[in-house]
């Protein structure tokens, strides 16, 4: 239980009320300052990278939802992003299918590889779930390695971003901004839905103290598995979105590396807090970009990032903000 | 041993055996509880009491034996369905839910009471219409005043009194619990016994317990275990004048009635 409270990063002390979709009054300005932004810096900044941080954000914060309230934490994940590109990316190429379509295929197999995935890594706990969730996707990298479809090491190129409910071109930039900035933050408040709902309630129980959950007659493994599901498909969907964003779907997205980003990402924002992940995955992509041209560098400087995270700053940008000012956020 | 159960038994095992490499924690243990009784626990540090917790919880896997509750053999059952079937139990280490709310904590109870719920979708302000009956629970142990806090934040006793109060949600036919006083300062100890006595009408409680106080006061039936094993059963009066229970308790643990340390 001692861990649990550095995992969950949350600092408030006495329970603040919750208002509209369970956003606390700390929370729901925080919400609507992100918004704020969201529709703003298209106008500001480069669109492409913006679609980059927001796909990304989804992916942390799908991600997040498993380790930050059900303690579960996946090494795997890049399996369901990597699988929902290639296959909306394959959808839109091969089939031509509407993009709104084939960015919620992605979802679909998210959920899909999630389902056995996950029923398969929550039968252990801890270090094992992670090595567990680590092998598979391994395996699905394998796969995305040999497998035709995929076009191996070229992976899927020239993705079209397709018309959008056959009225909207996502050609322009500007265009598909709308569509990622909407489905980001339709994903962004389903979540905090999920996390504010009787079945979160339950999650944050198993999350807290498993075997009270149990002793108490919930069937812990469901939780999990629905949460895991969730977790997978809306990770897919991310992954779907930047395919159809940077027209291509390749390795990169599928490798144990993105496993290990998105982890970074969480943590740099703080696990277990809502914004967290998207100030995480703001950071590490921001970074990204303007250290590319130091090459193999850039990993260097993760590492120290999260190395000094998890000395110093344990809770996390977002977690240790939240921690100042004595609220949850 | 009769293999078919009389109406009065609620628990009974049979053989009861538990080995962890090895070593005997529990051995051959026949527990009979009957309905409607407090039944006491107890033994010195070590002798497998918290153990024969977690297998009639089906927290652990017996090596051998059986049990049965409710003239049903839950032997092979699954810990969360055996608690589904009104047998549940506290921890002897307080177990809440330290990051939700004192009130959050006894709901999650009533919400699993009323059959548990895959909704993600939908707010959590419908549990709020469990509200007013945790009210009542909270009250019942003295915790109206701490509702809002979170659980982590209460003192060890408060923690305690809340784990009750969240086991009662569940309207349990049976409860378990394991060192409900443990850490409590004198006054505390004496809210918990009044409240497991009030309680204890028209349910059944296995205790396991330290404070010989407490015992006496409570228990109906006592069963002495040491070293894994029965040593004596019977009332109060009875075990404490057995002669090996005295030996038993003065050669091992002689300040039993002092609680014992906890984390
Ligand atoms: N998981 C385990 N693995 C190995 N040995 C164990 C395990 N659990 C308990 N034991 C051992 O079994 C014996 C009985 O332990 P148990 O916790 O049941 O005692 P207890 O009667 O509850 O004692 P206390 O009064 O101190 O709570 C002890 O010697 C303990 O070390
Ligand atoms: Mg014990």
């Amino acid at each position: 239980m001692a861990e649990a409270s550095v995992v969950t990063g949350a600092a408030a002390a006495r329970h603040e009320e919750q208002g509209f979709w369970g956003f606390t009054r700390a929370q729901a300005i925080a919400f609507l300052a992100m918004s704020a932004v969201v529709v703003v810096s298209p106008f500001l900044l480069y669109p492409v990278f913006l679609m980059k941080v927001l796909c990304f954000a989804l992916f942390a914060c799908a991600f997040n939802l498993l380790v930050g309230y059900v303690g579960l934490l996946s090494f795997g994940h890049a399996a369901y992003f990597g699988m929902g590109a290639y296959i909306t990316g394959y959808a839109a190429k091969a089939w031509g299918v509407p993009p709104e379509l084939a960015i919620l295929m992605g979802g679909a197999i998210g959920a899909a590889l999630g389902l056995p995935f996950g029923w398969l890594a929550i039968r252990r706990s801890g270090i094992y779930f992670s090595m567990i969730t680590l092998a598979l996707a391994q395996m699905v990298f394998f796969f995305c390695l040999q497998a035709p479809f995929t076009g191996g090491e070229d992976g899927i190129q020239a993705i079209p971003r397709g018309t959008l409910l056959g009225v909207f071109d996502l050609t322009a930039d500007f265009t598909m901004y709308w569509l990622v900035a909407f489905i980001f933050l339709a994903g962004f408040l389903l979540i905090h839905r999920i996390v504010h709902s009787p079945f979160g309630q339950v999650m944050k129980a198993i999350r807290d103290n498993e075997p009270r959950a149990t002793s108490l007659g919930y069937r812990v493994e469901q939780y999990k598995l629905m949460a895991f599901v969730l977790s997978a498909a809306l990770a897919g969907i991310a992954g779907g979105t930047k395919a159809l964003v940077f027209n291509i779907a390749t390795l990169t997205d599928v490798r144990w590396t993105m496993s290990g980003e998105v982890v970074l990402m969480s943590l740099v924002g703080g696990l277990g807090t809502v914004f967290g992940p998207v100030v995480g995955a703001a950071v590490i992509v921001t970074m990204q970009n303007y250290l590319a041209e130091f090459g193999a560098w850039v990993l260097v400087i993760q590492g120290a990032i999260f190395i000094a995270c998890v000395l110093a700053f344990r809770r996390g940008v977002v977690g240790e903000i939240g921690n100042a000012l004595r609220v949850k956020l | 041993m009769a293999t078919t159960q009389d109406g009065d038994t609620i628990l009974e095992t049979e053989g009861l055996t538990k080995e962890f490499r090895g070593f005997v924690a529990v051995s051959d243990v026949a527990l009979r509880v009957k309905r409607g009784t407090i039944h006491g626990l107890i033994g010195p540090n070590g002798a497998g009491k918290t153990t024969c917790f977690n297998l009639l919880t089906k927290f652990l896997p017996p090596t051998r034996g059986t049990i049965r509750y409710e003239g049903r053999d839950i032997t092979g059952m699954k810990p969360a369905e055996v608690a589904r079937l009104g047998l549940v139990r506290s921890f002897q280490i307080s177990a809440v839910f330290p990051h939700l709310t004192v009130l959050e904590n006894v709901r999650v109870a009533l919400q699993r009471a009323r059959g548990g719920s895959f909704d993600f979708w939908r707010s959590d302000s419908l549990l709020k219409s469990f509200d007013a009956r945790a009210m009542e629970l909270l009250e019942d142990v003295g915790l109206t005043a701490y509702a809002r806090h979170n659980a982590g934040e209460l003192p060890y006793g408060r923690k305690r009194a809340l784990e009750i109060a969240t086991t009662l949600a569940l309207d349990p036919r049976m409860m378990l619990l394991d060192e409900p006083t443990a850490g409590m300062t004198h006054e505390d100890v004496g809210r918990i016994m009044a409240l497991v006595q009030r309680v204890a009408k028209g349910r059944t409680v296995l205790l396991v317990e330290h404070n010989l106080t407490v015992v006496s006061g409570l228990c109906d039936t006592i069963t002495v275990l040491t070293r894994g094993r029965v040593l004596a059963e019977g009332t109060y009066m009875e075990v404490s004048r057995n002669p090996e229970v005295k030996a038993a308790y003065l050669g091992t643990d002689p300040g039993i009635s002092g609680g014992e340390g906890h984390g």
